[in-house]
């Protein structure tokens, strides 16, 4: 049963890629303006789910409600277009087209003159838009490139933003700014589904927190709760609920 | 020096044809990873259309237009039949699915229209020519020359302008990244099939116009050079088919210019022992398209 005000309910999913069970019987909700943190180890499941909410990963199980509908059966391209956004890990940005072109099909349902105004709106929290526009996408350093996937990402106004994994492999000095991004966005009220290893940081910034372990759940509950010590015991698959 | 700028037209002129045919097979296996060897049975639709419809007596414009639309209807028409199913597919899968439809649709041209060749009564401005000097330069070479850069400028422009051709190129990148911006997986295969069957149905009436006549198996030398060109250029990737294409027509002319007349009919055999020689050199095409795992659909 979906909480009101509920933007996604995730109700028993299962993840799996053949014998191996990535993710089993996931329950995981998610209202609007929060900004929601998954944990875990390596393995445990969190890109999996991720994957397995825009349809990019099997689903052996379970039901999706997004924004009111079910978004179960529904390919990849219908969920981002109902209002899913993903940044996926590793940024994945086009690297042999520009900047610019890659901005344009995060907007690809939008006609050029919606395009041009989103664009616009966002060139102040990410000028690396402006400012290199037209170079190779491939051609920027990491951070460059995860801000402008972030960009890319945000450019459909996305009810639902999902981040895997933004902080992977860039320099501390690049992780506050891209945590610092991430502050601003919940200050903007954008709802924020965000996967990530540094889990201090993550918490600092989230109000909820799921820690998953081999793709179970074994915690929940508001960020601020959940210390070094409960994290720690549900890494280790001890199962507890804040 | 006429006679080595006349090859020259030559080779330009031959080299739009097999440019065009390599760009629309390189489309189609740039996203898909689809060796489409029934490309050459579009170009041969597209040569039974010119046929028919000039030899009931439609006006040659209206028949041009006829030809390219039956080409793209034919490529459709494949994507929905023989390759929407098998988008999952293993590459080894796909190809043979491709031999099939090739080797099918030649069937259905050899049931309708027999194994005789079929004259193509091709309007008399075909074989318009003009002199410069001592020179005779055929003005259909120029329209070759002409019309094909004006296509590989206009889809250049597409693809970089419009969201469904940034698309077809982000999805030759990374599939299912450009799913993930919204884009429908269906729209894609289908501008890809078009774009093909456009690119067939052009090279089909340049190639019919030079061999005014058409057989159930017209389509395969100019699919075979299609294809060659791609590998020499680098399969997977359009500027890589253009000069794919440029380079196997001059080495072609090249050959049959400097050869005596003995060495005629071994040309062909010539032209590919020179593509063999380069591929032995960049395994991957002159401009080295790596293809890796992730870019595979």
């Amino acid at each position: 049963m979906a909480t009101q005000g509920a933007i996604l309910s995730i109700a028993g999913l299962s993840v799996s890629y053949g014998t191996v069970h990535a993710v089993r019987q996931l329950d995981m909700e998610i209202s609007e303006g929060e900004t929601v943190v998954l944990l875990g180890a390596n393995g445990a499941g969190k890109s999996s789910t991720l994957n397995a909410i825009v349809g990019l990963a099997p689903r052996s199980g379970g039901r999706l409600v997004f924004a009111g509908e079910d978004i179960t059966r529904k390919p990849t391209e219908a969920i981002i277009r109902s209002g899913l956004a993903l940044v996926p890990e590793g940024r994945r940005l086009f690297s042999n087209m520009t900047v610019r072109e890659n901005l344009r099909l995060g907007a690809a349902a939008l006609s050029t003159v919606e395009f041009d105004r989103e664009r616009q709106a966002l060139e102040d929290m990410f000028p690396i838009t402006r400012r290199r526009a037209h170079e190779q996408a491939g051609l920027l350093s990491g951070g460059e490139q995860q801000q402008v996937a972030i960009a890319r990402a945000l450019l459909a106004r996305p009810k639902l933003l999902l981040l895997d994994e933004p902080s992977l492999g860039l320099a501390p000095i690049i992780v506050n700014t891209i945590f610092e991004i991430i502050a601003e966005l919940k200050r903007r009220k954008v709802t924020i589904l965000l996967v990530e290893q540094n889990a201090e940081r993550a918490l600092s910034i989230a109000d909820r927190a799921y820690v998953l372990a081999q793709g179970r759940l074994e915690l929940s509950g508001a960020a601020g709760s959940i210390n070094a010590t409960t994290l720690e015991k549900a890494y280790l698959g001890e199962r507890e609920h804040a | 020096m006429q006679l080595a700028l006349q090859q020259f037209i030559n080779a330009l002129s031959l080299g739009s044809i097999y440019a065009l045919v390599a760009l629309g097979v390189a489309i189609l296996f740039s996203i898909l990873r689809l060796a489409n060897f029934a490309h050459g049975e579009l170009m041969t639709t597209a040569g039974f259309t010119l046929y028919m419809t000039l030899a009931s007596g439609w006006n040659w414009v209206l028949a041009v237009i006829a030809a390219i639309a039956a080409s793209v209807v034919a490529a459709l028409i494949l994507e929905r039949v023989a390759y929407r199913r098998l988008r999952n597919a293993q590459p080894l899968t796909l190809l043979m699915t491709s031999f099939a439809v090739s080797v099918a649709l030649q069937s259905i041209f050899l049931l309708t229209f027999g194994a005789r060749p079929k004259g193509i009564e091709l309007p008399a401005f075909v074989d318009a020519s003009f002199r410069i000097g001592g020179m005779r330069v055929q003005w259909l070479d120029i329209a070759i020359i002409l019309i094909t850069a004006a296509i590989v400028f206009g889809l250049t422009l597409f693809l970089r302008k419009t969201v469904i051709g940034l698309a077809l190129r982000s999805a030759a990148d990374d599939f299912q990244t450009t799913r993930l911006m919204g884009v429908k997986a269906n729209a894609l295969f289908v501008g890809a099939f078009v774009l093909s069957g456009m690119l067939a149905g052009i090279a089909a009436l340049f190639y019919f116009a030079t061999v005014p006549n058409v057989v159930p198996s017209s389509g395969f030398e100019p699919m075979l050079k299609g294809f060659i060109a791609c590998v020499i250029g680098g399969l997977g990737s359009l500027p890589a088919a253009i000069v794919g294409g440029f380079l196997l027509a001059f080495l072609e002319v090249g050959s049959d210019a400097l050869l005596s007349d003995n060495f005629s009919p071994y040309l062909d055999a010539i032209v590919f022992l020179i593509a063999i020689v380069i591929l032995r050199w960049r395994p991957g095409g002159i401009f080295g398209v790596r293809l890796t795992a992730e870019q595979r659909v």
